[in-house]
């Protein structure tokens, strides 16, 4: 009975990313989309508190949102996965539910 | 209504006032309570502050919701989930709160309190219970 | 499997409308069905005719009405949501003594209800917004 959560703010800007990530529990997946994906990146100082968040949760981004940002997808964490929106339509279909973090 | 009954869980994160989401998520559990389904709220980070008790919005010039919380017990929502966690970050307490009740009817109509504090892991219990997550 | 949408921000201001647009062709295209979208809060702002974008931009309420159009998709617009913010259809406008209505073909307007019965009936219930 696994979630799929979704973020869309920038980690910088509110603490939506981060309160989202105490409240999954394992097996769960977070993908980023629109401004989440900046909290996707490698090299600042929220990447250990996402991309080293371990607690059997599956971390993806929205390649398109983080191409239209120029994020290089290869400053990605290891731990974080790109995706198309096909793959956000297949995550939403293998998980029980989605919970939006607005 | 409808022979489906689903968890509904609304999710309150937002304070009130300053925009206009927690009002209008209000409006949709009023409406939903109209179609038999098990609804329960959660309210956590900002969204506690939307159950402070004194609101007062005279001289703001708003529409005071806050008393429609009061009213939930009428349309049997009885379930509002509030996160000790975020209350305890923003320097409050269950004092601080309305008094929120329903009355009971597998009771003899006892006033209980709807307020069911849980911890944050609590509160993912409560999110993964769910058939339906709308979120404000 | 059966998709129920909510769009709960306003065209442009936002990039809500615009991922759902993008989330509902793909879950199309990969045939699934989309049941509803259900516009509330500033999103019933997509629905009007007579945004007036520059040439050089997406239209957004034509994507919509086009991809509805092609679908035959539900765009329900919440009625409380668009009567607070001035968006009315010609059944609204008479009612209400107003002399304009402004709503785009392929969009409807309905009640909460609509949102309710949309997640009871759907397998997936997503939210677009802010």
């Amino acid at each position: 009975m696994a979630t799929l959560h979704t973020v869309n703010k920038s980690p910088f800007q509110n603490q939506t990313l981060l309160s989202c990530l105490q409240h999954t529990k394992s097996g769960d997946a977070v993908l980023m989309f629109e401004d989440g994906v900046y909290g996707a990146a490698s090299g600042n100082a929220l990447s250990d508190a996402v991309a080293g968040f371990d607690a059997g949760v599956k971390l993806y981004v929205l390649g398109s949102d983080l191409a239209a940002r120029g994020i290089d997808a290869g400053k990605l964490a290891d731990s974080i996965t790109a995706i198309d929106y096909g793959g956000f339509v297949d995550l939403v279909a293998s998980h029980d539910r989605t919970q939006n973090w607005l | 209504m409808s022979e489906t009954v689903k968890k509904f869980l609304y999710v309150n994160r937002k304070a009130p006032y300053g925009t206009i989401y927690a009002q209008e998520s209000l409006e949709v559990v009023l409406i939903g309570a109209a179609f038999d389904q098990d609804v329960s709220m959660a309210f956590l980070d900002d969204g506690v502050f939307q159950l402070t008790k004194g609101q007062d919005t005279k001289d703001a010039g708003l529409k005071n919701f806050s008393p429609t919380f009061r009213a939930l017990g009428d349309y049997e929502v009885t379930k509002l989930y509030v996160e000790q966690e975020s209350l305890d970050e923003r320097g409050l307490t269950l004092d601080d709160l309305q008094d929120i009740q329903y009355e009971d009817e597998d009771d003899d109509y006892a006033e209980k309190s709807s307020i069911i504090v849980v911890s944050r892991s609590g509160m993912a219990d409560v999110m993964a219970d769910q058939d339906v997550v709308l979120s404000f | 499997m059966k998709f129920g949408i909510v769009v709960s921000e306003g065209p442009y201001t936002h990039q809500a409308s615009d991922s759902a647009y993008n989330f509902i062709k793909a879950a199309l295209a990969k045939g699934h069905e989309v049941a509803r979208v259900f516009f509330y809060h500033d999103g019933v702002n997509v629905g009007t005719r007579l945004s007036i974008p520059p040439q050089d931009d997406r239209h957004i309420q034509k994507q919509w009405t086009a991809l509805a159009k092609d679908h035959n998709l539900d765009l329900v617009i919440c009625i409380a949501a668009a009567q607070r913010r001035g968006l009315l259809d010609q059944n609204e406008a008479d009612r209400q003594g107003k002399d304009a209505n402004n709503i785009a073909e392929g969009f409807r307007i309905s009640g909460l209800g609509q949102l309710i019965e949309m997640g009871i009936q759907c397998d997936r219930t997503i939210t677009f917004g802010d």
